[in-house]
């Protein structure tokens, strides 16, 4: 959860005023996954502070109670999200008591399984229940202000930081100098000339300008509000990107989608046999292919089911389908293109431009059906999952599509960066209270102290300070002075 | 041989409304001062508009009067005219604003100055800076005499070097027919002070016998009169108020103007200063807001026994037979009779980002400056800088720390602060907007915010402070009686509500609750609660703006709380910037040339960014450590 911003300057503070103070007060929990983000087997997940015993112990389930297990010991169990009873691993747990730890602290490691997404997930538990994300380096800084690291070590670490933020603050550049800081200077911007009108008003009350009515500024706030809304859902579309893509693979049964999943996985995870309708919950796989974070989901095979169980699955096939970012519709060479393929053919048909046509089983067939189905379904991708042959023309053909949708992305302000989130979120709350000030009959001082504050939080993200630009705005626009 | 005086504490060069603050306040505190003018018939002159206050300004002289200054009571005395600006916008800008008799409030300051023990007026011309080993040793007069003083502060205002300019004329010479100081600056640049040109300019004044008032828009000043110093109450302030006048400017004046431009100072390129944006000259607002078919002049009166009159809103660097054009031009001025020209005058100013917060040079010691010489405009902005001035020169030769008043406790703070962080490129006038905290620097408690600190320095009377006690008193006891009392849902208590247009009640209420909301005033409670006490008008005032904005106030303490703890963390003297490892070049450079006092003040300094402030927090913290360490 290295979201490579700076540290706050008022949590510095604080760390360091509770340094030089005799009571090592302590601070917040923080977690993060500890290990490197990519294709690890293992992920990490460290949790570091007070509550970091009793988070962990309101989502991790083993022999007993966790709060009373031994210091340094580590414990199977697993991870429950405790709002649906989902289990979402099985890990080791590892618990170290204070003050022999890295950070000093009580510190809490959960090696879980796969990739970024599961230890994504179990992360998400840990700030639901009250951790928050640490930040670029924080286990480290938290270790030196504890005291655990000497002077000579503090010195180097300090070199560290400055590179941290240097590096830091040149990405923050980079993608300020975006859309997404077109966008928010463009809002900041309306709210210093709404704040410059109230302020002239104020500054300069013998002068007769237009006076500033309550019932533009209000209009210009709810103009935007709803764009920053719209940042902030866009929010969790970045998450998308970011925790990777939902791929749907549907086929007829038996057509060989448990086994492509599992090839492309590299794990016997759904079940698979000759039978038709053997796979009947989607199922997810977090996989990693070409760099690309993946889930993959499998589905009960498509077909008008006659079994209860069966038609939930269905149901549920069809659901994942519409919701998935791309969909594999997995064809068989050996009985060809079949009545059943045109009526899921017919399914996906409003999907289609998100959907790869691939036809498997290559192996059992010959060159009169496969031209059949190519005829049918240009372009469509052969494989053999038994003979493990051009599965890598499957992937390209994958990553292809996943760049070209990244660049309709491109094409989108979003914001990515949580601390951006939540300063949107705070801005949005800022002007509602201007509107309830200006709804409440306040004085034009006080709205404009919440309009301020809106603005404020804004340059907090793009690095401005407004006061100087307010007084600016004034000159430029309005007639004053003896 | 010139002739050596005897020495002196603190000398002030310069008698304007910073050099008069400076030395009242360095002689009431008990050291030997002295103050020089070039003539001392111009003491505490009003060379540009007759009025003091205005929206931050007048909390600027509630300021200077809380910590025992001279201005808001000398305003007092001589107003002829008084309004509280901005009544309908909100209790943060309520901003009191007087027309002065300007003549009135000269004599009153020199009358003042002549009868301050340990204060010596002189009327002399400082022509030069004795510093020794970066430190100040005294000053040289004109006729070569040397006055020793242990620190010297200078308040030349607008005349160093200073150039007046009408039209195509230029003349070295002070506002108002002056002499200008034209050798202390090489003394300046010999010592290695930097100077930059200013300029600003003055309208013209007129006979007021020659105008015809009769279309004009009469703007009559509020009863009762509201004082700014909080030592007098409403009924010593009662006087014949003089009415100011509001007329347009039309086509025809604005043709004159545009035709003519080629002829400006301004845009005749005869004007190298730079000029504040807030105060463009009229043929500025022409060619700027080319779109206004009119714009405003005020008619102020500059006395009660003189008929010379001042028109705001009309400065002007155009040439006699131009400006005369303009004036005639203006609806009721046909026959206007131009008792005083409008012109621009530039000057010399050092760069305020030499001083420290405390205004004395980083690099002489002893030595301070405040007012219009450090970049600023306007009397209030002098006055305040001057009363810091003096109090911080008399605490360093007694050894003291420098009173250094932070942003959120007094405009005083934010203009020291702007000017000395971050310098400025125009002549700095204050306004309500450069202030972060501005609910909590009201111009109503200012007494509350900065009187116990008055007191502290010994500033205030023990009398004074007594009655400012008392004062707090009621405040605190009516707020909490308002806040125990309730009112039933009767039905006068009903009735009361409906002649207010305020939310019927079913249950009883407390009369704080009733008290913030915006149509319930507290003046108007008294019609349905029997027992309100007779309280004073600004006590009342305090007592209402608490309740009605608490919830803004409160949010405003916070913020203020956040800034403090920025603000508290203050920087060793002897921090090596060189030393900090992660620190960016640029931001090193700076941090060692403005050598800021804490952290927040570093974060103000331009070309320093928030992670230089995190490896500066963290250098601190591992600084303290090791300091613990060794311990």
């Amino acid at each position: 959860m290295d979201d490579g911003e700076p540290l706050s300057i008022f949590s510095l503070i604080d760390k360091g005023d509770n340094m030089v103070s005799e009571n090592n007060q302590q601070f917040e929990t923080i977690a993060a996954v500890s290990t490197a983000i990519g294709n690890a087997g293992i992920s990490i997940i460290r949790i570091s502070g007070a509550a970091a015993f009793h988070i962990t112990s309101t989502i991790f389930k083993g022999m007993g109670s966790f709060l009373e297990y031994p210091s340094h010991t580590i414990n199977y169990g697993k991870i429950v999200d405790p709002d649906s009873d989902e289990i979402i691993d099985e890990v080791l747990v590892s618990k170290m008591e204070s003050p022999k730890t890295y950070t000093t602290e009580d510190i809490v490691e959960i090696n879980c399984h796969g990739g970024y997404v599961t230890a994504k997930r179990i992360l998400d538990l840990l700030f639901r229940r009250g951790a928050r994300p640490a930040e670029a380096g924080e286990f480290t800084k938290r270790a030196f202000l504890n005291g655990r690291i000497d002077l000579v070590q503090a010195e180097a670490i300090m070199d560290l930081i400055g590179a941290i933020t240097e590096k830091s603050s040149t990405v923050a550049v980079t993608q300020l100098e975006g859309r997404l800081s077109q966008k928010l200077n463009s809002i900041r911007k309306k709210l210093i000339e709404i704040l410059a009108e109230i302020e002239v008003n104020l500054d300069y009350p013998e002068y007769d300008f237009e006076e500033v009515t309550i019932g533009k500024c209000v209009n210009i706030i709810n103009e935007n509000i709803v764009e920053l809304e719209g940042l902030i859902e866009s929010f969790d579309y970045g998450k998308v990107l970011r925790e990777g893509i939902n791929i749907a693979i549907i086929g007829k049964p038996n057509a060989g989608k448990s086994s492509l999943l599992n090839r492309l996985s590299g794990k016997n995870r759904a079940i698979v046999t000759d039978i038709p309708g053997t796979t009947r919950d989607v199922i997810e796989e977090y996989v990693n292919i070409r760099g690309i974070p993946i889930n993959l989901l499998d589905t009960a095979g498509l077909r008008q089911a006659t079994d209860e169980v069966e038609k939930i699955g269905v149901e549920k096939a069809l659901e994942v389908m519409t919701s998935a970012d791309l969909i594999l519709f997995v064809l068989d060479a050996q009985t060809g293109f079949e009545k059943k393929d045109k009526d899921i053919l017919q399914n996906v048909s409003e999907v289609r431009d998100k959907t790869i046509f691939v036809v498997n089983k290559t192996d059992k067939t010959d060159e009169q059906r496969l031209k059949e189905i190519h005829d049918i379904v240009p372009g469509v991708i052969e494989i053999s999952v038994l003979e493990d042959s051009r599965i890598d023309v499957l992937e390209k053909a994958i990553q292809d599509y996943v760049n070209k949708t990244e660049i309709d992305t491109q094409n989108q302000v979003i914001i990515t960066n949580a601390r951006h989130k939540k300063l949107l979120i705070d801005t949005v709350d800022s002007l509602k209270s201007a509107l309830f000030a200006a709804d409440g009959g306040m004085t034009l001082d006080l709205i404009s102290m919440d309009i301020k504050e809106a603005a404020e939080r804004i340059g907090n993200i793009t690095g401005h300070e407004i006061s100087e630009e307010i007084v600016m705005n004034i000159f430029e626009r309005f007639c004053i002075g003896k | 041989m010139s002739n050596i005086h005897k020495s002196y504490d603190v000398i002030v060069v310069g008698a304007g409304h910073a050099g008069c603050e400076a030395a009242l306040v360095a002689a009431r505190l008990g050291f030997k001062t002295a103050i020089f003018t070039i003539n001392l018939d111009s003491i505490a002159n009003m060379p540009c508009n007759p009025n003091i206050g205005g929206t931050g300004k007048g909390h600027l002289v509630r300021e200077i009067d809380a910590l025992g200054g001279e201005m808001g009571r000398c305003a007092d005395k001589t107003l002829i005219q008084s309004k509280t600006l901005n009544t309908a916008k909100g209790p943060a800008v309520f901003s009191l604003r007087a027309q002065i008799d300007r003549r009135a409030y000269q004599s009153e300051m020199k009358y003042a100055l002549e009868i301050q023990d340990n204060l010596h007026l002189c009327q002399a011309e400082i022509v030069e800076l004795v510093i020794e080993d970066k430190k100040i040793k005294g000053v040289r007069t004109h006729i070569g005499s040397f006055f020793p003083a242990k620190t010297v502060i200078l308040t030349t205002g607008t005349y160093l070097k200073s150039k007046i300019i009408i039209g195509d004329v230029s003349l070295d010479a002070g506002p108002d027919g002056l002499l200008p100081a034209n050798r202390l600056s090489e003394s300046l640049k010999n010592h290695g002070i930097g100077l930059v040109r200013f300029k600003t300019g003055s309208p013209a004044r007129l006979n007021r016998r020659s105008i015809d008032f009769t279309n004009m828009i009469e703007q009559k000043g509020d009863e009762p009169i509201i004082p700014f110093s909080f030592e007098n109450e409403d009924k010593d302030m009662q006087r014949e108020q003089i009415s100011c006048f509001l007329l347009y400017s039309n086509e025809h004046t604005h043709k004159i103007v545009g035709d003519n431009l080629h002829r400006s100072a301004l845009y005749g390129g005869g004007i190298e200063g730079i000029g504040p944006r807030y105060c463009p000259s009229f043929e500025d607002k022409i060619v700027k807001f080319a779109d206004k078919d009119r714009h405003q002049i005020f008619i102020e009166p500059t006395g009660s026994n003189t008929e010379e009159v001042y028109l705001q809103g009309f400065s002007t660097s155009m040439p006699e037979d131009v400006q005369h054009a303009m004036i005639k031009s203006l609806p009721g001025f046909e026959n206007a009779q131009i008792m005083r020209y409008a012109y621009a005058i530039e000057y010399d100013c050092i760069n305020p980002m030499d001083l420290e917060l405390s205004l004395e040079f980083k690099d002489i010691k002893g030595l301070y400056a405040a007012g219009q010489i450090n970049g600023s405009s306007g009397y209030e902005e002098a006055a305040a800088q001057g009363l810091i001035a003096g109090i911080n020169a008399v605490l360093s030769i007694k050894g003291q720390k420098p009173i250094i008043l932070d942003r959120s406790q007094a405009y005083i703070g934010v203009l020291i602060d702007d000017l000395v962080t971050k310098g400025t490129n125009e002549p700095y006038r204050m306004m309500t907007s450069r202030a972060e905290y501005r609910l909590h620097l009201r111009q109503d408690n200012a007494d509350a915010r900065l009187t116990p600190l008055g007191y502290k320095l010994g500033l205030i009377s023990e009398q004074r402070y007594q009655r400012f006690v008392k004062k707090q008193k009621a405040i605190k006891d009516e707020i909490e009686r308002l806040r125990k009392k309730t009112v039933p849902p009767s039905d006068r208590v009903k009735q009361f509500l409906d002649k207010y247009k305020s939310t019927s009640i079913s249950t009883g209420i407390k009369l704080y609750n009733l008290l913030k909301r915006p149509e319930i005033r507290y003046r108007t409670l008294k019609e349905i609660d029997d027992q309100m006490p007779e309280l004073s008008a600004v006590i009342a005032e305090e007592v209402e703006i608490s309740i009605k904005y608490e919830g803004y106030i409160s949010k405003q303490m916070q913020q203020i709380e956040q800034f403090k703890r920025m603000e508290n963390k203050t920087f060793p003297e002897d921090m090596d910037y060189e030393e900090i490892p992660g620190l960016r070049i640029e931001a090193k450079q700076k941090l060692i040339k403005q050598k800021p006092r804490s952290l927040g003040q570093a974060s103000r300094i331009s070309g320093v960014s928030p992670a230089d402030i995190s490896v500066l927090v963290i250098y601190l913290n591992a600084k303290a450590r090791r300091g613990k360490k060794n311990e």
